[in-house]
């Protein structure tokens, strides 16, 4: 389907062209928004829309003056370092229980998996707003309500099920007769589980980690519940920036914010394929 | 792992070198691995459980929950239930003295006024009702009331009025129907039935409805968009296709409120769109299009957001279809139109059911984009919950529409679970 | 793995240890609007205060939006985090009624005038509640493009008009206030408005009276949406708070008039959470930030009326413009021929009903 053949009819190559239009349309829908952005971000007005400055590259249209803003306002500052410790605290959380969690789901005699299985990754089908409210009420009552700690909780529990997958998906590949192999030779388990276990799961555990820490780093509903404004994140932010006063200072965050997932998706790609190299010298 | 004796005599049952019988040794390792692996998912399952479950079950009981009418009104309540609100008659004398002792006793710690405000999601007035009385009752003196009747609809002249005690009697156990009446736009009439009500009071059944509907309407805006790009990704070679993959995965991985913010950009009035399209002498400056705080805003950015999801499950199963079975189709004759609707389109039934109820899923519990671009027409069952717990502080009636929202998604996890599998679902 | 959660733990136990170094001096928790509101309390109560004493740090929370919901949280949970938190008048009643929030002895707790007028008497009838410690009163009104309307609104009743202001108009999405227009818009006398709204048949009149112009209606949520939805041109008119439509006048010179008919006032004030664990502190503060001087200083960095009567003489210029703010002031007499009070009573009762078969209204 990729090229066409050379007996293709016109109908054929017409359908051919069109089609590829079309993706092309869609492509550009996905992308378009994430795009368009970044240029009005640099806009020195405080408008939402290109302006003829701009449109005709005229210095004079474009400034700093959002970045600027964004860098010395006491709020925007405040939820950087906020969504940062929630996020890496989470990720913590969730990396350590979530991996541990796997590692005993692949045992093939483990009881109960289905519906072990069910309730490990119910934060990730729980509707958010279901489990923020939840989280508001039980939280308030033992005193986690607008504290760190109850914001870093429930995201390590909204972030707990990818990584459960994650690493679960990089278990299915892992081949058991290492560890046979590694017995048979005499290591104690202790041993076979550094030497062999770690290192084969480690890229799973990493993008787990990565998982659990954009879940954290994105989330918006429950911080809003369960935090208040002094666990203000840069979600958080945004969200009561675009109810309350749209300025481009939002587009300026959001074009970092871009930046910043290039960054963990080439992370994450890099580290996909280190796993499939690995799995690689494993006999399938 | 056990060795096993081959030198074990035959005759007897298999052993291992300290001579414990194999089947035992094997067993008690099984069972060892067993505790291993269960207490390596203990400890996330109990924090998912404390963290998470336990929250929300809690917040579930507030649907149903009480028991502030009968702990604030002990006697009053204990009293009414020998009372027949059909009767038409009011309550006895010793209702009334028994109310104003409930409270006398509640007015103290104002928590009496709670009850009033309790009972004003059922019947507008209690709130002001008791109020009053609090204010009121306390200066009775006990000695100089000849009837606590009489004294009480002198403060206020609710207390003569048999609707007030009726609801009042329906209210009186710690549990409570009331929420998941109103969730589903009915209440009790004077008779004590369920009937829905008026036409122009109904909200919460066509919120519903709207919920799902615009959602089935994303879902399928996302099989359209999804499909063929799906099938173009599985159909190049990996080197291209994995850099298409690209524009697919960056929106995916991009924060939803960038995603969002970057839609209101698009299609606000003094928007790109708009601009464009008035640039190009489209539409005129007078008469820009509105594109959002609708439902079109909320069907346009949701469908952008959950785009991603369609397409990774379909690209999966589309890459597990051998080209050869299309082949094989167009060398018996069948023309590409055929081929692709016979052949190829069944064995991608499961890709798109797999990534619809996920769209679906997410779809109907969505917030933060609906409340942002979606105006009055384009909001979901998830802001009107936390409409009722951040402003109208109606908590019951917020667990209430919870509890039937988490139904629904229940429902729909399950046959997911039919369909797909949840050892299955993949990221990324 | 157990060497990394030990590594957590210290972490973690370090960053609560120096938080609780951080909180050595007094932190008082202030809930407020956030912005240009936030801004001006800073400026007129908080700095100089943290100023005269060392000892007492003041936190900005912009919470209040959801203030009632979470002060009530808190203190179904017995758990109060908050110190101060300010509130409209109507929540301030119904989280009085609650008994989750303190009772003040106004002569007792709050500074007399400077002619000696005890408080009770300098704030007035604009104590509302016993719990309630008026700050500002401020008011409802309608802000419109200059630019895009042919003939400026006089009335209420232009509002209404599709035929003379054509085009989108913003209103709050709440029934409060807007039946109240709907009512006086349909000719209802004001001294007749809560006696209609009474009955069955005036909540239909003004609900239809709402009908008319329903398709037209931007809904607003937060104070900061109509001057945006009125810069941005997505509205022609829009109910928005007069001192946010003062900053987009003044300070951002859109191109927006003001029309003052039947503009409703409200009070927005203190109220300090029971349960404090700063009442001490709390009082002092607020004994000090509500006195004649500070409630007029207020009105430097923000067009809203003190509440105290003691203070109006005293209103200023506006600290950094330099305009008289008396003119901008809602109880300016020029801008308050006709003003609308809400029954708050009435409102209380129906409430819940209201907000119901408004957003019945608006759904169906």
């Amino acid at each position: 389907m990729s090229s066409l053949p050379v007996y293709a009819t016109l109908g054929e190559k017409i359908w051919h062209y069109l089609f590829r239009f079309i993706c092309g349309c869609i492509f550009f829908f996905l992308i378009f928004p994430i795009i368009v952005i970044m240029p009005l971000s640099f806009n020195a007005s405080p408008y939402f829309s290109f302006t003829k400055e701009m449109l005709s590259l005229d210095p004079a249209g474009f400034s700093l003056r959002w970045y600027e803003d964004f860098f010395t306002n006491e709020n925007w500052l405040g939820s950087i370092s906020n969504s940062f410790i929630i996020a890496i605290f989470s990720t913590l959380i969730s990396t350590f229980l979530g991996t541990l969690a796997a590692l005993g789901l692949s045992n093939p005699r483990f009881p109960f998996r289905t519906p072990v299985m069910a309730i490990l990754i119910s934060p990730m089908i729980v509707p958010l707003i279901i489990a923020a409210a939840g989280m508001f009420f039980f939280y308030s009552r033992i005193g986690l309500q607008g504290t760190h700690l109850g914001v870093i909780l429930s995201h390590a529990a909204l972030a707990t099920p990818f990584v459960v997958i994650v690493v679960t998906a990089t278990l299915v590949g892992f081949d058991n007769s290492l560890i046979r192999a590694a017995a048979s030779l005499g290591a104690t388990p202790t041993r076979i589980f550094f030497q062999i276990t770690v290192p084969l799961i480690t890229p799973g555990v990493i993008s787990g980690a990565l998982f659990a820490f954009i879940t954290s780093f994105d989330e918006v509903v429950v911080v809003l519940f369960v935090g208040s404004f002094r666990q203000r994140t840069i979600p958080w932010q945004m969200f009561s920036g675009i109810r309350e006063q749209i300025s481009p200072t939002i587009l300026a965050v959001a074009t970092m914010l871009i930046i910043f997932s290039i960054i963990l998706l080439t992370t994450l790609e890099l580290l996909r394929r280190r796993n499939e190299r690995l799995r690689g010298i494993t006999p399938s | 792992m056990a060795q096993i004796d081959s030198a074990s005599n035959i005759e007897q049952p298999l052993t291992t070198a300290d001579g414990v019988p194999l089947k035992v040794s094997l067993q008690r390792t099984l069972r060892r691995q067993k505790i291993v692996a269960l207490s390596l998912v203990a400890p996330l399952f109990l924090f998912i459980l404390f963290s998470f479950l336990f929250p929300i079950g809690d917040m579930l009981l507030r649907s149903i929950d009480n028991t502030i009418v009968p702990s604030e009104l002990p006697q009053t309540t204990k009293l009414l239930q020998n009372w027949n609100e059909q009767s038409g008659e009011l309550p006895n004398e010793a209702v009334y003295a028994a109310l104003a002792a409930d409270i006398k006793k509640g007015a103290k710690s104002k928590t009496i006024n709670r009850t009033g405000k309790r009972l004003n999601y059922e019947y507008s007035g209690f709130s002001s009702l008791f109020r009053k009385s609090a204010r009121r009752v306390q200066r009775l003196k006990a000695d100089k009331v000849e009837s606590y009747r009489k004294e009480l609809i002198k403060i206020d002249k609710k207390w003569g009025n048999i609707k007030f005690w009726q609801v009042l009697k329906r209210e009186s156990g710690i549990r409570t129907a009331s929420y998941y009446l109103a969730a589903f736009d009915a209440e009790t009439n004077e008779k004590g039935e369920a009937v829905f009500k008026p036409e122009n009071e109904r909200i919460y059944v066509n919120l519903f409805g709207r919920t799902l509907l615009l959602s089935f309407f994303i879902t399928l805006m996302t099989v359209l968009l999804g499909y063929p790009i799906a099938f173009l990704l599985a159909s190049l070679p990996t080197r291209i296709s994995n850099l298409l993959m690209i524009l697919v995965l960056l929106p995916f991985w991009t924060s939803l409120l960038v995603r969002t913010s970057s839609w209101i950009a698009l299609l606000q009035k003094e928007g790109i769109i708009n601009d464009f399209l008035v640039a190009l002498n489209i539409i005129d400056s007078s008469n820009r299009l509105s594109l959002i705080h609708n439902s079109t805003g909320t069907v346009i950015a949701m469908t952008h957001i959950l785009l991603p999801f369609m397409v990774l499950p379909l690209f999966s199963v589309m890459k597990t279809i051998p080209p050869d079975f299309m082949r094989a189709a167009r060398s018996l004759g069948a023309t590409p139109f055929t081929a692709f609707r016979r052949i190829y389109m069944p064995n991608t039934i499961p890709g798109i059911g797999a990534g619809g109820i996920l769209v679906f899923i997410l779809a109907i519990g969505y917030y933060i984009t609906p409340a942002l671009v979606g105006g009055t027409d384009g909001t979901f069952i998830s802001n009107f919950i936390a409409y009722h717990i951040s402003t109208s502080l109606n908590w019951g009636l917020a667990a209430a529409l919870g509890a039937l929202l988490l139904l629904l998604v229940l429902a729909l996890y399950l046959l997911y679970d039919k369909i797909v599998g949840i050892d299955n679902m993949k990221l990324g | 793995m157990s060497k990394l959660l030990k590594q957590v733990l210290v972490i973690m136990v370090s960053l609560s240890w120096m938080s609780g170094i951080a909180l050595a001096e007094t932190t008082l928790v202030v809930v407020s609007w956030g912005g240009a509101y936030t801004a001006s309390q800073q400026k007129a109560y908080h700095e100089p205060y943290m100023k005269a004493n060392p000892d007492i740090k003041i936190v900005n929370d912009d919470s209040a939006a959801e203030g009632a919901a979470k002060l009530r949280a808190q203190s179904e949970a017995g758990n109060v985090t908050w110190d101060l938190v300010d509130v409209v008048a109507a929540d301030a009643i119904s989280l009085c009624d609650e008994g989750i929030v303190e009772e003040i002895d106004a002569d007792k707790d709050l500074a007399a005038a400077p002619d000696g007028t005890p408080a009770s008497k300098d704030f007035g009838n604009l104590i509302v509640t016993p719990c309630f410690i008026p700050q500002i009163v401020y008011s409802t009104t309608f802000g419109y493009r200059k630019d895009k309307v042919k003939t400026p609104p006089t009335s209420i009743a232009d509002v209404f008009d599709l035929n003379k202001i054509p085009g989108k108009r913003s209103l709050e999405k709440k029934p409060i206030g807007n039946l109240e227009w709907a009512l006086l818009a349909d000719g209802v006398p004001v001294e007749k408005v809560y006696e209609t709204l009474s009955t069955p048949e005036g909540i239909d009149r003004a609900f239809k009276k709402l009908d008319t112009i329903k398709s037209q209606v931007v809904w607003w949520t937060k104070g900061a949406q109509p001057p945006q939805l009125l810069a941005d041109g997505e509205v022609v008119i829009a109910s928005a708070y007069n001192g946010r439509l003062f900053n987009a006048i003044e300070v951002e010179k859109q191109p927006i008039g003001m029309m003052w008919d039947w503009q409703v006032f409200d009070l927005d004030g203190w109220v300090v959470p029971k349960g404090t664990k700063n009442k001490a502190a709390v009082m002092k503060y607020l004994k000090w930030a509500t006195d004649t001087q500070r409630l007029a200083d207020q009105a430097k960095f923000i067009s809203y009326g003190p509440a105290r009567a003691s203070s109006a003489p005293k209103v200023g210029k506006h600290a950094e413009l330099g305009i008289d703010m008396k003119p901008h002031m809602p109880t300016a007499p020029a801008n308050s021929k006709h003003t609308l009070l809400f029954n708050y009573e009435w409102w209380a009762d129906n409430r819940d009903d209201m907000d119901e078969r408004f957003q019945a209204w608006l759904a169906n």
